[in-house]
């Protein structure tokens, strides 16, 4: 049906430096022309490695970064056009979990008031003794036990701490929530405790969410779509199945074989000097000759499309 | 591979590293045991706070103050390493065992071309004829992969990717023709990409040169097709002990069980991740006996009282669990 957030040919260039002392200035284009559908109730999964632009999406879907170019609609609402008003009252609606829950924490709140805030920052719940059963509440559906409303963030586990920012992220009853790598931090045996804790959320509610992660393996049990991201561009998207029992483009079909352990025992990809055509060239196991001449266009079915000239 | 024999290079035996704050004792490294043959790959496994680290560092001799060796044998080519003296162990570290670090970009001298920056490391161990040096250091970038070994030689780090950095590391490491590396997550901050290159990398050095490896990761995946046996820790202790085909088989400790299933294992009756439950427990606040005993679905009464010994269940195959 219609969609909950609409993001169409989003953009984000930054421009920096060549070196510290140089004046030549580079375009890195952190998201370059990134289109994607979210229905509600459903979970997409966005794939990357570091720089591939993933994070820079995350945060200019929310507007915490502002694109340079595209449109984004939640909920049929151009945020880019949005007044300040309506712009908070949809942050209500929008929440976003950062990898570190450490840094995301207020280091001087207890546990108690850092998931009292935003009910009261938005009005939902008033009078203390309300607040108060509310913050009870969400801590029970993240898992924490009441012994952790009086702590503070220090003096819990990486685990529990992500606990709490998941909590803090439910407490406004978001229609969407967008996580960021929200459990790479976290040692692997605490990891499926997390996603876990996720696919508990995602059965009692409504909710819609955006998974961004590096990890394939946490994506696949997450996702119902997935969208996988390669140098600010979509090289591949589709059906959560489609994408991993079919995978069109060689880019994926690598980070899936190393999700599983299986790597390409292989040399340095030779330098292939400076070219125009398909980011992944230079890394490609299966590139021919024209590949580095243009740019292959995202194509394809609406369950699945891929952006490689090989696959026509 | 090809050079696998029974032949034993590095043999640990009760390794106890701990560290003195003044206020209290950390046993970061308690009763670690194990053997790397020649020839092999040995994964050192375990997630942050496991002594993974601090177990490498001790074999180089490099725990600093306020962490001390406190017992243990490590016996390195038929030598005790803790019976040497500074100096002599300079000439092992280096020479006969060499190290690839996590962060290439620390690990190398960002204003020394890479070409130099080689050069010295085999200028300390071995030769100092500037001609055979630089045809040496030559030969080494080739031998880690560079397509033109001349225009690196005049680089400078920050020109390098992070991948072709790690593979100067590895060139330095190689240089003097070591028969032992130890490789601390050296793929870990780099790329899928780039890491399976570098992976494909070691993997035919340690063939080619028929060098044995220490490699230590959090990631157990990695482990999969990297090598020949693995070490399993967990708060301190190596829990188990395998050969790489048999652990990811049929891991012998609950732990190794846990974690497998967690990264691997989804039950479709629940829907759910198998998850281990708790949390890694502080090295100052281990509990009682088995130190994994509070997250562990088979726990028996015994396993709270003393501590499991290490136990040899079929040849090669060696865990720390009263199920046994």
């Amino acid at each position: 049906m219609g969609s909950l957030l609409s993001v169409l040919d989003l953009k984000k260039y930054y421009e920096v430096r060549r070196s510290v002392f140089s004046v030549a200035k580079e375009t890195i284009k952190a998201v370059d022309g990134v289109s994607l559908e979210l229905e509600a109730g459903r979970t997409l999964g966005v794939v990357g490695e570091s720089g591939s632009g993933k994070s820079t999406l995350a945060r200019c879907v929310l507007l915490l970064e502002r694109p340079d170019a595209g449109e984004v609609f939640f909920d049929g609402v151009n945020l880019l056009t949005a007044g300040r008003e309506e712009m908070n009252r949809l942050r209500r609606q929008m929440q976003i979990i950062f990898q570190d829950p450490y840094s995301s924490l207020n280091p001087r709140m207890k546990i108690a008031d850092i998931i009292a805030e935003p009910l009261k920052f938005h009005n939902i719940t008033k009078g203390r003794a309300n607040v108060s059963a509310k913050v009870g509440e969400i801590l029970r559906s993240v898992g924490l036990d009441e012994d952790s409303l009086g702590k503070y963030p220090h003096e819990m586990s990486g685990g529990q701490r992500q606990r709490v920012a998941i909590g803090r992220a439910l407490a406004t009853e978001p229609a969407l929530i967008i996580a960021d790598e929200p459990v790479s931090s976290l040692d692997v045996s605490i990891q499926a405790q997390i996603v876990n804790l996720f696919l508990d959320i995602r059965e009692k509610s409504n909710i819609s969410m955006v998974f961004v992660s590096h990890d394939l393996n946490i994506v696949r049990f997450l996702s119902d779509r997935i969208l996988v991201l390669y140098r600010g561009k979509v090289v591949e998207t589709g059906g959560r199945d489609e994408v991993f029992l079919n995978p069109l483009h060689p880019y994926t079909r690598m980070l899936i074989k190393a999700s599983k352990g299986e790597f390409a025992l292989r040399q340095e990809a030779p330098s292939d000097g400076e070219w125009e055509g398909c980011s992944y060239y230079e890394n490609c196991e299966d590139k021919e000759g024209h590949c580095r001449g243009q740019v292959p266009e995202l194509t394809g079915g609406n369950d699945h499309k891929v952006a490689c000239f090989l696959n026509k | 591979m090809t050079n696998t024999n029974n032949k034993i290079l590095l043999e640990v035996t009760g390794l106890y590293t701990s560290f003195f704050t003044g206020e209290e004792i950390i046993p970061a490294v308690n009763d670690v045991t194990f053997t790397v043959k020649a020839g092999e790959v040995f994964g050192l496994v375990g997630e942050s706070g496991s002594g993974k680290t601090v177990t490498a560092h001790s074999i180089m001799r490099l725990v600093h103050p306020p962490g001390r060796i406190v017992s243990g044998r490590i016996v390195f080519e038929g030598t005790d390493l803790l019976t040497l003296s500074d100096k002599q162990m300079e000439e092992v570290r280096g020479n006969r065992i060499g190290m690839v670090f996590q962060e290439p970009m620390t690990a190398l001298n960002p204003v020394l071309r890479i070409g130099e920056q080689i050069g010295e490391a085999i200028e300390i161990h071995g030769t100092r004829d500037r001609g055979e040096v630089k045809k040496r250091t030559l030969e080494l970038l080739r031998q880690v992969g560079f397509d033109e070994p001349e225009r690196r030689y005049i680089q400078y780090p920050h020109q390098l990717s992070g991948g072709q950095r790690q593979r100067v590391l590895m060139a330095m490491a190689i240089s003097c023709d070591p028969s032992l590396i130890i490789a601390d997550e050296p793929t870990t901050a780099l790329d899928v990409a780039t890491e399976s290159q570098i992976l494909g990398l070691i993997r035919g050095l340690v063939d080619t040169l028929g060098m044995s490896m220490i490699f230590i990761t959090h990631d157990l995946t990695i482990m999969k097709s990297m090598g020949q046996a693995v070490g399993l820790m967990y708060a301190g202790r190596m829990v188990e002990r395998n050969r790489v085909e048999d652990f990811f088989k049929e891991p012998l400790h609950p732990y190794g069980r846990g974690l497998l299933e967690s990264i691997f294992g989804f039950s479709s009756d629940t829907k759910r991740l198998k998850a281990i439950p708790g949390s890694v427990p502080k090295l100052s606040e281990l509990p009682s006996g088995c130190k994994f005993h509070p997250r562990c679905p088979y726990v028996m009464d015994v396993c709270r009282g003393e501590e499991p010994a290490m136990k040899e269940v079929r040849k090669d195959q060696w865990v720390r669990c009263y199920l046994y």
